[in-house]
């Protein structure tokens, strides 16, 4: 009778927490089908948005940030988006992702998204700007690897970087092959759970059938 | 019992469930809507509209229109941010009906947002967005060869002055530019020049990190230019250690710059020697060079950055130059002029610049300069010996002297900053010049001491973001000449679209005469510019477009009044005026890896001062001026070619005699013919994009007037003003190659664990 009687007075609570954490994965689930379907600016602004209320409610997840924040980075890669003004915003979720991150894997993806961000920002005037901007980005790179080696999304973007650069610049295809192979092998060993970031398999293998 | 009690649990928790779960998912769902407009009733889209501490909000569409739907009840918090507004929140009670908001946001004044005030000024910098012009630009500009001054010629509103160095800003003499270097004048930034023959600055571009070249209306912070300020601020700390060497036929160089591994402190020296005697011997010079000029100049520095984010600053260059020439004699053939030229620098500059909390910064800074010039003249026969003159032709004595001229200037400066509601601030501070001038000729000394104060205080006032004032005035006073001047000066910018404003600027300039006049007579007060100014600039990262159009007054020149052939009185009897409109266009966007500017200058300006009898158009203006300068960089070649294309209409030119009465008149005048120039440049740098190269080479070669245009500058008149000699560069073409060595101790490791 006592076990009742402290399933009783426990059950609220208990059910409150399952429907409250099934309240989160249905947000959470609902908010990235949205992100998938999103195309336009405003759409994935307004998918930022919407992770960005589930961060501020939760106030204990890394998750809701790291998604707002990389649905602004992958508007950051239209032509409407001014950087400037864009990548300031993904470093501030960038911040409260990575306070709230409790593994080095979880940290090694926000680093990914600073990499972005910083590269989006030196893209604007890569002449200028690749002394201040472009250094962040390798160096947010740097820390990322340094906080998980196995990180496929990290292999995946320093290949992008080697690729866009001139091959007199130490870049181009034969540079960036090998990086997009080990990212797409690291990418078959993944096994994400939960909402884990797993960007990036499709986009390597697509990059890396350029190189061929 | 045990199943009785798990039958009962089932439904006990069965009920609970459906309780809970009503409360979530069966309350009746409200329609939370609205408008988020900013406080001039624009729709804001992309505002974020939140439940506070709930999943529950919208994003406002491109009309600033929002729905959502909830199923909180009772007392809840609306939340609605947008970057560059201030945050908004608004308490509502959520019941069955459906609710619609009208929100609106007040504007959040920023810094980086906030438009301002560009009436008048170019801004360059090599970290900021649309910069003008960085440091590598002053390098890769065609016919600059790394001059500041010679890059800055490529603005609209700088004439082509070839025979004298200095900016001739809008009307304005080659005097009325300063230099300011961390916010204390230079008061010798060119290397002394021979009468004729225009130097380069004293200043490698590579020293600083942001450059402002006012062309007028500037800030009450700076006095004592009637013209133009140029604003130089140093580079902080370097961004690697590194040693440095260049090798040239002209210019052997090495210097190193050591980072501190903790990147607070940093040191550096460097010393470079130019000798142009391989060089004169292989490019024929119209002077015929006696002695070789030779240049040793020495630099070092150390920054070291203080706790609460501040940095002390500490540069100082020497510099040593000798030099010897010869010339064709103006009023005989037979004789020629030899002109000798030893010059002695050392310039100091310390500066602290400190946040000193609670929206209080402080900019300390204190400067020391010394500038020893020794000139000799000789009228020389055909065997360069010697020559006397009886005193039947006395003037021809005149030309044989020699000149001595020791100016010490030391300069205390602090300026004070408040950070004011919003973004406004007020910013006041002082200033302190002791300048001590000796003046030999032949064997006769004058000295000239003089104390300089002044105080300015300066408003920074942002109404919006959008529309911003700077007004302020400035307090001078001059021991010398026993006269103060009060100089106030008023700016407005607004903006008018997505990276486009118009500014207007208006503002009072006085400036002491020059020392040169100060030796023979005090008794004369300052000379007076007044600058009206608008300006309409449309800027993106890659292109940038604007104009200006400006009228100025001048009041209170000094004028010469002869006397004899060698003596002049002073007064400040002079006055003239300037107005025109300069044209800027920056494109980098247009074609692939090819960066270009063009500008263009019309000035329509005369004044009556020094020894002009009339209000004339001055020597040194040309009444169009328009420059191209092309940049194209080959990845695949690595390899950059850089052409510019100048060409100004005729200056005037002039000569004055006296006539038997006494009586001074214009005998001669006319125009040069225009004036053209076009030059190269390339640079090839090897090691660029390898990854960890442990040395960085650049090689580079120049050619200036590649087309060998015959440029002149003016004429010189003989004593009788029968004869007319044109004045013309040393030598049609200038050619430079050199390379250029780094070694450099990449830190940007250490940089990426100490940041991160």
């Amino acid at each position: 009778m006592k076990r009742l009687l402290l399933s009783i007075l426990f059950c609220p609570v208990l059910l409150s927490a399952i429907a409250q954490s099934g309240r989160y994965a249905g947000a959470m689930q609902k908010n990235l089908a949205m992100f998938d379907s999103a195309k336009t600016t405003a759409q994935l602004q307004a998918v930022s948005d919407a992770f960005v209320r589930i961060g501020d409610a939760e106030k204990t997840q890394w998750q809701p940030y790291y998604f707002a924040g990389l649905a602004l980075s992958t508007a950051g890669w239209q032509k409407d988006v001014d950087a400037d003004v864009n990548s300031p915003k993904i470093n501030t979720l960038c911040d409260k992702a990575e306070a709230l991150a409790t593994t080095d894997a979880e940290k090694s993806e926000v680093y990914a998204l600073r990499n972005m961000s910083a590269t989006q920002q030196m893209l604007v005037d890569p002449q200028t700007r690749w002394q201040t901007s472009g250094q962040q980005a390798t160096a947010a790179l740097k820390k990322g690897l340094q906080l998980n080696a196995n990180n496929p999304r990290l292999y995946y973007l320093q290949g992008m970087s080697l690729f866009g650069t001139p091959t007199q610049f130490g870049g181009g295809k034969d540079k960036a092959k090998p990086l997009f192979e080990k990212a797409i092998s690291l990418f078959n060993a993944e096994q994400p759970d939960g909402f884990s970031p797993r960007w990036g398999k499709e986009r390597a293998a697509a990059q890396l059938a350029l190189c061929q | 019992m045990c199943n009785q009690s798990n039958g009962i649990m089932k439904k006990l928790i069965t009920l609970l469930s459906i309780i809970l779960i009503s409360q979530y998912f069966l309350h009746a769902q409200v329609i939370i809507k609205g408008k988020v407009k900013d406080n001039r009733g624009r729709p804001l889209p992309s505002a974020s509209v939140t439940l506070k501490d709930t999943y529950d909000g919208a994003t406002a569409d491109s009309l600033g229109n929002f729905s959502f739907t909830t199923n909180e009840t009772g007392t809840q918090t609306i939340s609605v941010t947008n970057v560059g507004y201030k945050p908004f929140e608004q308490t509502i009670n959520i019941g069955k009906d459906p609710i619609v908001l009208e929100i609106s946001l007040k504007e959040q004044l920023d810094e980086l947002r906030a438009v301002t005030v560009t009436a008048g000024s170019f801004a360059a910098g090599d970290n900021k967005r649309g910069t003008v012009l960085s440091s590598l630009d002053v390098a890769t500009t065609a016919g600059s060869n790394a001059d500041i001054t010679a890059a800055l010629k490529t603005l609209p509103g700088t004439q082509q002055v070839g025979e004298k160095e200095g900016l001739f800003v809008r009307g304005g003499a080659g005097y009325e530019a300063k230099q300011y270097i961390d916010g204390t004048l230079v008061n010798n930034p060119y290397s002394s020049s021979v009468p004729d023959i225009s130097s380069r600055g004293r200043f490698s571009p590579f020293l600083f990190k942001g450059t402002v070249f006012s062309t007028g209306g500037y800030s009450a912070e700076y006095g004592q230019a009637l013209s133009s300020v140029v604003l130089l601020e140093s580079i902080d700390l370097p961004e690697r250690s590194e040693i440095d060497a260049s090798v040239s036929p002209l210019v052997l160089g090495a210097g190193t710059q050591q980072l501190a591994k903790n990147k607070k402190s940093s040191w550096g020296a460097s010393y470079n020697y130019v000798n142009v005697g391989l060089y004169f011997g292989l490019v024929k010079q119209t002077p015929d060079y006696f002695k070789m000029p030779q240049f040793h100049s020495g630099d070092a520095n150390f920054r070291i950055k203080t706790k609460s984010g501040g940095i002390i600053k500490y540069y100082t260059t020497f510099g040593y130059s000798n030099l010897g020439l010869r010339r064709s004699d103006v009023d005989s053939l037979d004789l020629k002029d030899a002109f000798s030229l030893k010059n002695i620098n050392w310039y100091n500059n310390i500066s602290w610049r400190e946040n000193l909390g609670g929206g209080w910064r402080m900019k300390l800074g204190a400067s020391y300069s010394t500038n020893k010039d020794d000139f000799t003249q000789q009228v020389q026969n055909q065997l360069n010996q010697p020559k006397q003159f009886d005193p039947s032709v006395y003037w021809m004595n005149y030309k044989n002297f020699a000149i001595g001229n020791r100016q010490d200037l030391t300069q205390l400066k602090a300026v004070f900053d408040k950070k004011l509601a919003g973004i406004s601030s007020i910013r006041f501070g002082s200033e302190y010049w002791y300048s001590a001038n000796k003046f030999t000729y032949n064997d006769t000394a004058r000295r000239l001491v003089d104390h300089l104060s002044g105080t300015f205080v300066e408003a920074n006032i942002f109404l919006t973001n959008d529309l911003a004032a700077q007004i302020g005035t400035r307090f001078e006073y001059s021991s010398v000449i026993h006269k103060a001047d009060i100089a106030p000066r008023l700016s407005l910018a607004y903006k008018t679209g997505k990276g486009a404003q118009v500014s207007v600027a208006y503002g009072q300039f006085y400036q002491k005469p020059e020392n040169t006049q100060l030796f023979y007579t005090t008794n004369v007060g300052f000379t007076k510019a007044t600058h009206y100014i608008i300006n309409y600039q449309k800027m993106n990262a890659e292109r940038i477009f604007r104009v200006e159009a400006y009228y100025k007054t001048y009041d209170d020149l000094i004028k010469t009044v002869p006397v004899g052939y060698n003596f002049n009185n002073y007064n400040n009897s002079g006055s003239g005026y300037a107005k025109g409109v300069d044209v800027f266009f920056r494109d980098k966007k247009t074609f692939k890896n090819f960066d270009y500017w063009v500008s263009y200058s019309y000035v329509d300006t005369k004044r009556n001062y020094l020894n002009y009898t009339a209000q004339l158009q001055p020597d040194y203006a040309a009444t169009h001026t328009a420059s191209l300068v092309m940049k194209r960089f080959f990845t695949e070649l690595k390899c950059g070619f850089n052409a510019t294309y100048t060409f100004a209409t005729g200056r005037p030119y002039y000569n004055f005699l006296i006539n038997n009465t006494g009586k001074y008149f214009l005998s001669d005048q006319g125009k040069t013919k225009p004036y053209n120039s076009l030059n190269f440049s390339a640079e090839y740098v090897p090691s660029i994009g390898k990854t960890n190269a442990k040395s960085f080479i650049v090689l580079f070669a120049s050619i200036s007037n590649v087309l060998g245009y015959n440029a002149v500058y003016s004429y010189n008149y003989s004593y009788s003003g029968a004869y007319k000699q044109a004045v013309e560069p040393p030598a049609k073409r200038f050619f430079f190659i050199g390379c250029f060595i780094s070694w450099g101790v990449d830190r940007s490791q250490d940089a990426i664990n100490n940041n991160l």
